[in-house]
């Protein structure tokens, strides 16, 4: 890394001046640029310090490592810089440097969030971001203060910055140090640090003495701020310098780092850059500048922003600040080469980052405290420094002209959304508005541009490097640092109102108030911001989806949808497209009549709806209606909205278990017996104090079917067997579906006896499709909706309807044919599917296999008609049936709706186009749900057909008529707006990568049933690759090809997508079977954010230390980070593994397993011992709660290190290279970048 | 006469047998000049408590296409212990056991009043009897649990080892698993699907049997019983439980329907599922409806009540839709059944239709009972399913099971055919005329079910030639041999030997005309008309009847329910020919030309004419038409009745009078099967109408007055009267001859 940074530093360098920024500022490039210049402006206060020798020595080291990893991926700026200086390492290293630069811009996106921190960290981050960066840091300037306000409410790091800006000086000070610098740097500020950075940059040329620094590598990459540290120091005397100080005591780079984080970061960094991020964006920043600095692009970047002060000095001292980036980087590097050279150092600064980064944090949150005293400190500083004063000026004008393409730029990769919901948005607006904005932006990349030179040479080392040198997984986007810095950056409710706002990601805890868009439990987009029109949304590859997850169990302290009955007519709607009354429908003429805000018809409001407006337009009743103040709601159906004009009859469930041999033998039938004696009093009711009026039936079956009446007038129940399987029906009626209550008596004597009347069973024939049959015909003759629970356990090959064969055959994988295994092998299954859409029968199958069973065949009707499949594969009751009965338990009593319809409505412009999911579809427009329950998600794809505009959004209603278990019909909608864009920029800003992934293993999954997985893997690589390409090519500055520029917010896109091509389905290992993939497609396929995104990259928490009230922070998913010494657990949402390293200690195995001994440890134990001391209640704590948040229990499985089991734990160790060929993170990424490189030439 | 009615008498008493004809022409000429055939009536099993049953197997013929018994007829060489057949004149040697046998020392079957003897074969296993109740659960909650009552009653009535089974039927059929613990079992068939024996065998489970079947001698012990036909004495408790725990059908039925009944299809699971187990053992499958068959194979009619039944009228304007079909498929189960020799009782309670002419020949073919009441909780069901049960003095069951006839003549004279419940056996033979008449083509019948009073109808074509004498003094024999299951599970044949003289009609035309018997004639041709009527168009057989001879009973006749159907409903018809073809020739006649017995003060009881002239204010009338038997309360009478005479001590008489009837009744219905519906009526009685409809019309509305108003009551109808039909008829016979 260190080396190809180096390298691209240095071609950088060498293109456009000294070397130092070049190479440096290459990866600071865009952002950084900008932010150097306002590092410059504290880097210039730095420079006094470190500047000398980091010029000379930086710039050239750093330009040559900034070449490299520019080259590479960029602006590997961060490793880069800091490896730079290695140079040799330069190849390898700069891709690892890229990616960190890009992390690092995401990181600085992630600090983004934080305002502050995001607008530099981003502008840092990506060069894309620079400009980006470089906006932030405007608005924070310009429209700052008051968006400045609120983003340093939201991302009181940001803001300090933001706050700073007003003293551009001290603006800038911070953002020299942090990313910030950037967007300072664009500004007067950045000249200044420019100039002075170069200083910096020479101090980090000097570094490499100081390499003491170099623990702080990445600081060190902030080493540019280190350069300003020095300044910061100065002109924070107050608390950055007492971080400096305190910082600083260890190594000075460490100080500057500190600083700079506490500077420039706390405002980004604390919130923002935490960790890994941190550090990068640190470099990054530096990097961006020095490239921007150094090449021209600096200049003329300047001449817009800067050009109001310094410009004139600045387009100097960007060099110089490009130098001072590059000091820095060469400091961080130099420290490494100093010592060992500099690619180790990189290392440990890599290392280091982690570790500095976690005290980053802890400085950053305290520097968010801080931020105030920060900003304040920067504005000193900022005063102090030349740059201030022309900051200060450059803002105010400049900004305007120059500045906004930088804050466009900044935007863009601060992710707007981040930077501020609060802020940013009304930011952007400015920023957009200001038509400006794009005009500035050309300039932001033609700033980039200089940084593009740097790429050339990079092209030319980055391969090299790649194939050489390893690159360091710390340098690239670290997905547990976007959730950290999620996690830390969200403390306050998310409130739905702001249209276009992205929420916290799925791995936050958050409390969401509802004010008139769908909470994200209950919705969550790809993109917050759609472009515009059909081109755009084509060019970005964006995937235009929502998850909706219409019936989600929302946390206790937030309220359910209220109920709101619209009389006898029914839910009040618009004529033309029937939307729904929602909080979109403008009222007009007195209240008279309102406006579909999706078709714009006008309707008539009904007399006894009517009510007055106020002086606002607004409906005076407005706040007292739900359907008009929030975002998620019920209506009470009439009975238009029921089946045959009907109202329906309560659901009535019925169990269906298999009795042949292998399930008696197995314990399933007994334990199932046994467990629904008790479940039955948990059947899912409404009112907790009623009894539920769900009814019960029974039927088991091998060959033939039992069928069971147990009325409550029988003293004994009556078995009814039907042989004739090829034509099912219902033999009685009366007595089947009885209510749990009243024949309590003969239900309970029925499942006692069913296991013994099957005890001595010879059968192992099973038929499967009659069982469906019979549940449905049973369901039609009742005339309700329902659910059957059907227990399973062989492939049917009885004489039957939907007999089937043994079909698996390994030889097909990876043919053409390979698809065929996952399509239904008799087409029997989807008819009968169809027939139990239209009654309303839903079907979850428990199977439990011994050997094949088809699980693509079987699965159809329950995925068809909204319900699960469970696989316990070699059931064991000793050891299964824990797992077997909680997720039974958990299936029966879970919220359910029955025989939906499901129909999203959306405004003109984007249509609805495509669903996946477990339903049924016999239109184009409607998703037929025969049962949903609360953890059911549909993904919807949506398609421009016309043009949105930007004024008005794109609004979409998710309404969803259901069954509800007590029998009422009723109608769920859900509201939600989203922004709608005509920059691409604006795009990228406001995605989701989870939801995006969420898209993609659906879109893939279900492609494997008509594709080859190789091209369905293809496909997916492809697409991500052009929606990166493009976001490089559009948003990102025009830096070297060799950089690879990930959009703040799509900075973990590679690697998530990586866990989904290695997923068993895309990728099956050799030990898979195809029903495991059939199963897990399935599965898939109904999931909502949150669950994939654990699904793929699974959650890994280190246990050796645990504190009651918080979790530990969890570790990536490589063997790299588990230690000997330790113990971790992983949970998958499917698996729960907890892994014991060889050499863990005594006391720990003692506290946890009650022996002493590692070899003493029972591997196959499924549950921890209930130990008396804190550790291990606190360690099953967690488990419990693990297991409550997942909608299936997770076995344990205990994993020692070197043991067997351990193959099976390393494969959800997502980032390593998979057994079955899958790619490491690392090699993925390089893989990626490879192809967003050839598609940009 | 008295010599020949004597005769007749006597062979009836002692072999069951009537002829038509009593000396047979000795030429086909002659004999079809004679109009009224050469023919039989047979009463298989007539009971006859002399006849000890000989433990011992009867000696055949040895010629294969004879195979006759030996009887008293043949002539036997005691010496060389050879005996000659006289019916192939082949001569047999005795079997080594018969080497004691002397003139002095005859076997029984030598003996000449052993004309009719029973022998017993001792070979192969006892099988046990079977019955499966079919039973029907779309009716009223009264009905039901009357029928339940007499099931469980009937299980008393069955010896221990009698296997039973149960499958009850509305909308679905189940079969239900007979002696389970616990939960109790059934297997449970959808109602519109009609399944072969094999497939039903298969979905019931029951191939195991099969395979079970290579593994040994024992193997015929396998199916004696199974999951679904248990001995009564295993499981009786528990099929007393299952009965009282049988529900009315679960399925709603929705307001203008009529429930869904699945008979069709679940005779055709009984019949498999003996035919699976059972085949040609013994069985009866006692079927109890409450209303017709509505859906599936076997339908009869739609499940909209709008819809009513066929009728006689939808009948002639092929309006039927259902009918064929529905008689097709019980038709193939009654010759499923019969091939095993399995019967069908149909016991159908329901005041409307119940498919009856569809399921008939059900039990026509296979010798089951068919009991058509208005509930299952009247005694007339009750005590008639009760008398099924009857036993002899032995305590056996008065019903014989998978029986075959097989009839042996003499060379001058051959077997056309036979009516009566019975089906062919399709068995050729020298006997075999070729010319049919009734179930004919064969010399073999299978009867499944038989009681001491089922008779067939039997008829016989003279074969000899004009040109070929018989020698004087010649006798043609002919020998019915019939085999069946004993009740007690023994195997059993009973040998029928009968010998008539040839007479030549030329020369001897009256000993022939004094040999008819008018009685037998008269029923014989009735069975034929009724046969024929039930082929054919009604309109036409009343035609051909017309042709033929016709004396008094053929007036009757032709207004009889069995030829007749107006005011009858297809089923009602159906049933009434039903007895008709099976009741011997006593109860025959009082079902052409019912009884009619006056009461009065002015002496004992008489029997009256069946005229309208009889009836008269100051009578009571006793009528017995077999299926009814009318108390008739003349309009003085009942007016006393009414003014409570009877209670008065001094009126005692009065009472008695009333009195005498109910007994003579009261005897009547105790000993008839079915048991006759009891109707108690007066003058004027909207129940009148049964006596008013079968009396001659002497006076109607249209000659009332001609005829004066000294007695009687004028029946109103356009029927003729006997007079006319009587001037009519000899206006014809006149015309004819000329």
């Amino acid at each position: 890394m260190n080396v190809n940074q180096h390298t691209p530093m240095a071609s950088p360098y060498g293109q456009p001046q000294p070397g130092y920024g070049q190479p440096n500022y290459a990866p600071l490039d865009g952002g950084y640029p900008a932010s150097y210049a306002p590092y410059n402006g504290p880097a210039s206060a730095y420079q006094p310090g470190v500047p000398p020798q980091g010029y000379s020595f930086t710039s050239f080291p750093s330009k040559a490592v900034a070449a490299n990893p520019a080259s590479d991926l960029s602006s590997s700026l961060d490793l880069g810089s800091a490896r730079g200086p290695p140079t040799s390492a330069p190849p390898p290293v700069s891709a690892p440097q890229q990616y960190n630069q890009y992390s690092h811009s995401p990181a600085d996106m992630q600090n983004g969030p934080p305002p502050m921190t995001q607008a530099p960290p981003r502008p840092a981050g990506s060069q894309p971001y620079g400009l980006g960066g470089g906006q932030p840091s405007y608005p924070q300037h310009y429209a700052p203060p008051p968006t400045m306000q609120q983003v340093t409410n939201q991302m009181g790091g940001m803001q300090l910055t933001s706050g700073p800006p007003t003293p551009a000086g001290l603006g800038y000070a911070p953002p020299h140090s942090s990313q910030p610098p950037i967007s300072t740097s664009y500004q007067s500020a950045p000249q200044p640090s420019f100039t002075q950075a170069p200083p910096p940059a020479s101090s980090a040329p000097t570094q490499p003495p100081p390499p003491n620094a170099p623990a702080a590598s990445q600081q060190y990459y902030r080493g540019p701020p280190p350069p300003p540290q020095p300044p910061f120091n100065s002109a924070l005397p107050p608390t950055s310098q007492q971080q400096f100080l305190s910082s600083a005591p260890p190594p000075p780079s460490q100080q500057t780092f500190p600083p700079s984080f506490s500077s420039s970061i706390p405002p980004p960094s604390c919130a923002p850059a935490p960790p890994v991020s941190q550090s990068q964006q640190p470099f990054s920043t530096p990097q961006p500048h020095f490239s921007s600095a150094p090449p021209p692009v600096s200049q003329p970047g300047f001449p817009s922003g800067p050009p109001p002060p310094a410009q004139g000095s600045f387009p100097p001292q960007p060099t110089p600040s490009s130098s001072q980036p590059g000091s820095v980087p060469p400091p961080g590097p130099p420290p490494t080469s100093v010592t060992s050279g500099q690619y180790p150092t990189p290392i440990q600064h890599q290392q280091q980052p982690p570790d500095s980064q976690p005290s980053p944090y802890h400085s950053g949150p305290p520097p968010p405290r801080f931020q105030m005293p920060p900003t304040v400190n920067h504005l000193p500083p900022g005063p102090q420094s030349p740059p201030g004063p022309q900051g200060p000026l450059q803002q105010p004008p400049s900004p305007q002209t120059g500045y906004p393409p930088q804050q466009n730029g900044a935007f863009g990769q601060t992710r707007s959304p981040q930077a501020g919901y609060p802020g940013p948005y009304p930011v952007q607006p400015n920023y957009g508005a200001p038509a400006p904005a794009p005009a500035p932006a050309a300039p932001a990349q033609k700033r980039l541009d200089p940084d593009a030179i740097p790429s050339p040479q990079a092209p030319d080392m980055p391969a090299v490097q790649k194939s050489r040198h390893r690159i360091d997984p710390d340098a690239i986007p670290s997905p547990i640092q976007v959730i950290e810095d999620d996690k830390a950056k969200t403390n306050e409710p998310f409130v739905t109102g702001v249209r276009g706002q992205a929420p916290p990601l799925v791995t936050t805890s958050f409390h969401v108030r509802d004010q008139g868009n769908a909470s994200p439990r209950f919705v969550r987009c790809t993109a917050y911001n759609m472009p515009c029109t059909a081109d755009m949304a084509k060019q970005s590859q964006v995937p235009l989806a929502a998850v909706i997850k219409p019936l989600a169990t929302l946390p206790p302290d937030e309220n359910p949808p209220y109920m709101v009955d619209h009389g006898e007519g029914g839910p009040i709607r618009c004529n033309r497209c029937k939307a729904y009354m929602c909080p979109y429908m403008q009222f007009i003429e007195g209240g008279r009549r309102f406006q579909c805000s999706f078709c714009n018809c006008v309707t008539d409001v009904p007399p006894h709806y009517f009510q007055h407006l106020d002086h606002t337009g607004k409906r005076v009743d407005c706040y007292d209606r739900p359907e008009l103040s929030l975002g998620s709601y019920e209506f009470l159906a009439t009975v238009d909205y029921c089946k045959n004009n009907k109202l329906p009859q309560p659901p009535a469930f019925i169990f269906l278990i298999d009795v042949s041999y292998n399930a008696v033998k197995s314990g399933m039938v007994s334990i199932v017996c046994h467990e629904l004696k008790s479940l039955l009093d948990h059947l899912p009711r409404e009112n907790p104090e009623v009894d539920s009026v769900v009814r019960v039936g029974f039927v088991t079956y091998n060959k033939v079917l039992h069928f069971y009446n147990v009325k409550a007038s029988l003293a004994q129940p009556q078995m009814l067997v039907v042989s004739d399987v090829s034509d099912m029906f219902v033999p009685l009626l009366d007595g089947f579906l009885v209510n749990v209550n009243e024949s309590r008596q003969v239900i309970e004597s029925l499942l006692d006896q069913i296991p013994e009347m099957f005890a001595d069973t010879r059968e192992t024939e099973t038929v499967f499709g009659p069982v469906i049959q019979a549940g449905l015909e049973a369901l039609k003759a009742a005339d309700c909706a329902g659910k059957l629970f059907v227990f399973h356990t062989s492939l049917p090959i009885a004489e039957a309807p939907g007999k089937l064969k043994n079909r698996e055959d390994k030889k097909l994988i990876g043919t053409d044919k390979e698809k065929s295994l996952f399509q239904p092998q008799v087409g029997f299954y989807n008819n009968l599917a169809k027939e139990c859409v239209a009654q309303g029968c839903c079907v979850d199958l428990f199977l439990f296999p011994n050997q094949y069973v088809d699980v693509a065949t079987l699965g159809v009707v329950p995925v068809s008609t909204g319900g699960s499949v469970y696989k316990y594969t070699y059931f064991q009751a000793q050891t299964d049936q824990e797992r077997f009965l909680n997720d039974l338990r958990r299936d029966l009593q879970k919220h359910v709706g029955f025989d939906a319809v499901m129909r999203v409505r959306t405004s003109t412009g984007i249509r609805a186009t495509d669903f996946f999911g477990s339903f049924y579809m016999s239109n184009t427009t409607d998703v037929e749900l025969a049962g949903l329950d609360c953890d059911k998600a549909i993904t919807v794809e949506f398609k421009h057909d016309d043009k949105l505009s930007e004024e008005t959004g794109a609004l979409m209603q998710c309404a969803v008529l259901y069954t509800s278990c007590s029998g009422q019909r009723r109608l769920r909608i859900h509201n939600m707006a989203v922004n709608c864009c005509s920059q691409l920029a604006d795009l990228y800003r406001n995605c989701e990568t989870d939801t995006i992934i969420n898209y993609f293993s659906k879109y893939a999954f279900r492609g494997v049933l008509s594709n080859p997985t190789k091209a369905v893997r293809d496909t997916l690589v492809n697409q991500c690759a052009q929606i990166l390409a493009c976001y490089r090519k559009n948003c990102a500055s025009p830096s070297s090809a060799g950089q690879l520029i990930l959009p703040e917010c799509m900075k973990l896109l590679p690697v998530y997508l990586n866990c989904v091509l290695k997923s068993d389905v895309l990728l099956p290992g050799a030990d898979v079977s195809l029903d495991d993939r059939a199963y897990l497609k399935q599965l898939i396929s109904c999931m909502d954010v949150a669950d994939t995104h654990v699904f793929f990259y699974p959650r890994l928490l280190p246990v050796m230390k645990l504190e009651s009230g918080s979790l530990p922070v969890a570790v990536r998913n490589s063997e790299e980070r588990l230690s000997k010494g330790g113990v971790y657990l992983m949970e998958t949402g499917l698996h729960l593994f907890l892994w014991v390293g060889a050499s863990v200690q005594q006391e720990l195995l003692l506290n946890l397993f009650g022996t002493p001994s590692f070899s003493q440890i029972d591997s196959s134990m499924i549950n921890l011992p209930v130990l008396d001391n804190p550790f291990s209640q606190r360690l099953r704590e967690i488990i419990d709660s693990f297991r409550a948040q997942r909608s299936r229990y997770m076995k344990l499985v205990v994993v020692k290190q070197e043991d067997r089991t351990e193959l099976i734990f390393r494969h959800f160790l997502v980032e390593d290279k998979s057994a079955s060929g899958g790619a490491s993170y690392v090699d993925f990424l390089c893989h990626m970048h490879k192809e967003i490189r050839q598609l940009l030439s | 006469m008295a010599t020949f009615s004597e005769y007749i008498a006597q062979n009836e008493e002692r072999d069951g047998v009537r002829f038509s004809w009593n000396v047979w022409p000795s030429s086909r000429l002659e004999a079809t000049r004679m109009v009224v055939p050469v023919a039989s009536l047979l009463t298989p099993l007539k009971e006859r408590t002399d006849l000890p049953p000989i433990q011992y197997e009867p000696v055949l013929c040895s010629r294969a296409t004879c195979r006759a018994v030996l009887n008293p007829l043949c002539q036997v060489d005691y010496r060389a212990k050879l005996w000659a057949c006289n019916f192939c004149y082949q001569r047999n040697q005795f079997p080594p056991s018969y080497a004691g046998i002397s003139e002095v020392n005859q076997p029984a079957e030598l003996l000449p009043h052993f004309s009719t003897i029973e022998y017993v074969v001792q070979r192969g296993p006892q099988m046990p009897l079977v019955f499966l109740y079919l039973v029907d659960t779309c009716m009223e909650d009264e009905d039901l649990q009357a029928l339940k009552e007499s099931l469980q009653m009937s299980l008393s009535l069955l010896p221990p080892t009698a296997l039973v089974g149960l499958i009850t039927f509305g909308r679905m059929v189940q079969v239900h698993e007979l002696g389970c613990e616990g939960i109790s079992k059934s297997y449970v068939f959808r109602g519109t699907k009609d399944l072969n024996a094999k497939q039903l065998q298969e979905m019931l489970g029951l191939t195991k049997s099969s395979g079970a079947q290579g593994r040994g001698p024992q193997t015929p012990q396998q199916p004696l019983s199974n999951r679904f036909l248990q001995p009564v004495q295993k499981i009786d408790m528990n099929l007393t439980d299952l009965l009282s725990e049988l529900q009315r059908d679960p399925w709603p039925v929705t307001q203008g329907k009529r429930p869904l009944r699945s008979l069709g299809v679940a005779m055709s699971i009984a019949v498999g599922l003996l035919e699976c187990t059972f085949s040609n053992t013994g069985a009866r499958i006692m079927t109890f409806i409450g209303g017709p068959a509505t859906q599936g194979p076997g339908m009869v009619v739609g499940d909209e009540l709008k819809t009513p039944i066929r009728s006689w009228h939808d009948i002639e304007k092929d309006n039927a839709k259902f009918m064929k079909k529905a008689t097709k498929h019980f038709e193939a189960l009654a010759n499923r059944a019969s091939t095993n020799g399995h019967i069908i009782d149909i016991y159908a309670c329901a005041l409307d239709q119940t498919g009856l002419l569809e399921m008939k020949c059900c039990p026509n073919y296979t010798g089951g009972y068919m009991v058509m009441a208005d509930s299952f909780n009247t005694s007339l069901f009750k005590q008639t399913f009760q008398r099924v049960f009857t036993k002899d003095v032995q305590g056996s069951f008065k019903m014989a099971f998978a029986a075959t006839l097989e009839v042996k003549t003499s060379r001058e004279i051959k077997v056309c055919g036979a009516i009566g419940p019975c089906v062919s056996l399709s068995t050729k033979g020298p006997c075999v005329s070729e010319n049919e008449i009734g179930t004919g083509g064969t010399c073999q019948w299978k009867i499944c079910g038989l009681d001491p009073s089922t008779t067939l109808a039997l008829y016989f074509e003279v074969v000899n030639q004009h040109n070929a004498p018989i020698p004087q003094g010649g006798r043609g024999a002919i020998q019915f041999v019939t085999q069946y299951q004993h009740s007690s599970g023994q195997r059993r044949i009973r040998v029928t030997t009968t010998a008539r003289n040839w007479a030549d009609a030329q020369t001897q035309i009256q000993t022939i005309a004094a040999s008819f018997d008018q009685e037998a004639a008269a029923i014989l041709m009735a069975r034929l008309a009724v046969y024929r009527a039930e082929t054919e168009e009604g309109p036409d057989v009343l035609r051909w009847l017309d042709r033929q001879l016709i004396r008094l009973f053929m007036f009757h006749l032709r207004r009889s329910p069995f030829l007749q159907v107006f005011n009858n409903s297809p089923d009602e018809s159906s049933y009434y020919r039903h007895h008709f073809n099976r009741q011997d020739l006593t109860q025959a006649l009082i079902m052409i030309q019912p009884v009619l017995y006056a009461y009065s003060f002015n002496g004992p009881p008489e029997p009256v004419l069946l005229d309208s002239s009889s009836i008269l204010p100051d009578r009571i009338l006793l009528m017995d038409t077999f299926f009814q038997i009318v108390i008739y309360h003349g309009e003085t009478v009942a007016q006393w009745r009414k003014a409570g005479y009877q209670d008065m001590p001094e009126y005692e008489n009065f009472k008695h009078l009333l009195q005498a009837p109910v007994d003579d009744a009261q005897e009547l219905l105790h000993t008839r099967f079915p048991m006759p519906r009891y109707i108690d009526t007066e003058h004027g009685g909207s129940q009148a109408r049964f006596l008013l409809s079968k009396v001659n019309p002497s006076q109607t509305h249209n000659n009332m007055y001609a005829w004066g108003q000294e007695s009687g009551a004028p029946i109103l109808t356009d029927d003729v009267s006997l007079q006319v039909f009587m001037d009519h008829l000899k206006k014809l016979a006149v015309s004819s001859a000329a």
